[in-house]
């Protein structure tokens, strides 16, 4: 195989236009959080029983999506697989960048987010959330690491090391992650221990889609040849993932259904539940697993880069469902404070069967697009400064054995 | 016991509390030391002396006492704390966004029809999940088994909301304005029942809301010490059929029921 030459992408029109876009978008976002911080919560459509809203789909859209994108970087330096190689420095890139997007959004979202110090200084070790700061924080500098062991040629030797270390890194953080709903007990939809595979799952198949993205994005405005070679072990590798995250989906729910305690919750999400049953099979299944891995595997469009593209922001769409219906579907469910009884009237309106409503506003939703644009903006000043992408990723270039 | 002999039990036991307090100190009796400071610490503690497990403060709610319609318990609350529609807070938040430290709800026995009525608040868990989640240690319990926030460290994250299984926790969506002295509430904080820590630090050994109830006539709500075997709660937990709520999730709740 050839030596890969890594160079940066020029900083033309283009490039000035995205950058310009992209700080637009991040300032929306960030007067957003003014009015939110300068006039309180109530602008929002959060409240004492959705206590987390939009910002934190979005959030931990992108902290999964973030460990899902160092996948590629672990198959070439953990699974040796050489024609990885060559995508390890954006794929190690994608993760910090993501990660970052993602906890600026929950940051800017807290309620006091002038006390981020505290959060930095003050730990009880028996709380998942205080564990996560100290396992992102960690991820951010190992990864940072990792990708100085791969740029700086003296450092070469120990790529694997650190592709190890940010590997079982991330395994870790992931399940962390997903921990942060799995260790609810009190709430039917969430307290499930399936939760930590779960996420690690839909880090694979998240994180991939949007680094495919980011990879043909910038291979097409970039004019860089991009070959078939690599796309098809991409494309066949999410849709190994989407299924992966279908397998944990159903599993979830058909094992949620032999108990009959659940039965409210279940067919709450999959039925009675309006908005929910609508994201969890319109979104999730259809448009998010079932459109996507027909894309990727029908003959017909199997290597279409417009089907990869489609089915790329799909699983996208359907990752933000399944999510929606996870985080705020498994609030909207009524707590059952008295098995037994009926409520019949509460000051506090949680009557009978009321689940809670949720309508998110436009505040919230800027808040999100800005953390996704953090990430976007920061991977674009990156790959402009520093070497982070392959001049050519041509077939002849990543597989010398390939044919056409 | 109504509001008049709480009041008046308290005030001798202050002048007491002293003199036995001395007294031990003088003979330093040993043997006789905890039976003593339990007693002491019970109904009245000096700011500089730490809070003991000597203590823990119980509330037991009788539902067959508790009047449908009736929430003075939530008013009195409201006027003590310094929350609700009466302390000219909250006025754009919306019905599910103010505060609700306390609030009643009715229930119905699905297979018998009886009817219920009961206040909803924070229970007071000994094993609180919102302590075991809140990443900075801002949700906290007290040695007595009181559970707060620290106001100072409460980053606003609401994890402690969603793991609370009583939904007993109320985050401030606006700004706060003259909030009382001893109840200090801040905009993007949350906060919940402190089980009136201000009146049984100052040995009043009761809350706002059994005081509202005792003066609305219907005496639902018992307070005190759940360790002290002479104190009237544990004499009633030890003979009457109580309940915890989710006692399925083994938390040992400091608030109990009778009735449901």
């Amino acid at each position: 195989m050839k030596k890969t030459l890594f160079t940066q992408i020029e900083g033309g029109k283009g490039f000035y236009a995205l950058l310009a876009t992209l700080a637009a978008v991040i300032l929306i976002g960030m007067f957003a959080v003014y009015q939110m911080e300068h006039n309180g919560h109530w602008i929002t459509g959060m409240n004492n029983q959705i206590v987390w809203g939009m910002p934190h789909i979005f959030a931990i859209f992108l902290i999964v999506a973030a460990s899902g994108a160092l996948n590629v970087a672990s198959i070439g330096s953990v699974f040796s697989k050489k024609i990885y190689k060559p995508l390890a420095p954006l794929s190690a890139l994608l993760a910090i960048a993501l990660l970052i997007g993602g906890l600026a959004i929950l940051v800017l979202d807290l309620g006091r987010p002038d006390r981020l110090i505290i959060a930095m200084t003050y730990y009880n070790f028996k709380s998942i959330f205080a564990w996560n700061i100290i396992l992102y924080n960690g991820f951010i500098a190992l990864v940072a690491v990792y990708l100085w062991t791969m740029m700086e040629k003296r450092m070469n030797r120990y790529t694997t090391i650190a592709g190890y270390a940010a590997f079982i890194w991330r395994l870790i953080l992931t399940t962390g992650t997903g921990s942060i709903f799995g260790f609810l007990v009190a709430r039917e939809g969430y307290d499930a221990a399936i939760m930590a595979p779960m996420f690690i799952l839909m880090s694979f198949s998240f994180g991939l889609a949007f680094f495919m993205l980011v990879l043909m994005k910038t291979y097409k405005w970039t004019g860089r040849p991009l070959g078939d070679v690599i796309l098809r072990r991409l494309k066949n590798l999410l849709a190994i993932f989407v299924a992966g995250v279908l397998y944990f989906v159903v599993t979830m729910y058909i094992t949620n259904l032999y108990a009959t305690e659940h039965h409210g919750v279940v067919s709450f999400i999959l039925r009675d539940g309006g908005i929910y049953p609508i994201l969890m099979w319109g979104g999730y299944l259809l448009l998010g697993t079932l459109i996507p891995l027909a894309l990727l595997f029908h003959p017909a469009t199997a290597m279409c880069r417009k089907a990869m593209t489609a089915a790329s922001w799909l699983v996208i769409l359907g990752g933000f469902s399944l999510l929606y219906v996870i985080i705020i579907g498994g609030q909207a469910y009524p707590l059952n404070l008295f098995p037994g009884y009926e409520v019949i009237s509460s000051f506090e309106g949680d009557v009978g069967s009321g689940f809670y409503a949720y309508t998110p506003t436009l505040n919230e939703i800027l808040l999100g697009f800005a953390g996704i644009a953090i990430a976007l903006a920061m991977t674009a000043v990156a790959v402009n400064a520093l070497r982070f992408l392959p001049e050519s990723l041509a077939d002849e270039e990543v597989d010398p054995h390939a044919k056409g | 016991m109504s509001d008049a002999s709480l009041n008046n039990t308290s005030k001798t036991d202050l002048g007491r509390r002293e003199f036995i307090g001395n007294g031990a100190k003088l003979a330093a009796g040993v043997s006789l030391a905890p039976g003593v400071m339990l007693y002491g610490v019970a109904h009245a503690r000096p700011a500089d002396q730490a809070v003991t497990d000597d203590v823990r403060w119980g509330m037991l709610i009788d539902t067959n006492k508790c009047a449908k319609g009736c929430d003075a318990c939530v008013t009195g609350c409201q006027q003590e704390n310094g929350w609700g529609p009466q302390s000219g807070n909250e006025t754009k938040s919306n019905e599910y966004q103010a505060a609700q430290w306390i609030r009643k709800v009715d229930l119905r026995n699905t297979s018998t029809g009886s009817v219920h009525s009961l206040p909803m608040l924070c229970q007071h868990c000994e094993h609180p999940p919102c302590v075991d989640v809140c990443p900075t240690g801002a949700s906290m319990k007290r040695a007595d088994g009181i559970v707060l926030v620290d106001k100072h460290i409460c980053i606003g994250c609401r994890y402690c909301m969603m793991a609370c299984p009583y939904k007993a926790r109320s985050f401030i969506h606006e700004p706060i304005v003259n909030p009382r002295t001893h109840a200090p509430r801040g905009m993007g904080t949350v906060e919940s029942c402190t089980l009136c820590v201000h009146k049984l630090d100052a040995g009043e050994g009761t809350t706002a809301c059994a005081e509202a109830c005792n003066s609305a006539g219907h005496q639902a709500i018992l307070v005190g010490d759940l360790k002290d075997p002479n104190s009237e709660i544990a004499k009633k937990v030890a003979s009457v059929a109580t309940t915890q709520v989710r006692a399925d999730l083994g938390l040992n709740t400091g608030v109990r029921y009778r009735g449901i």
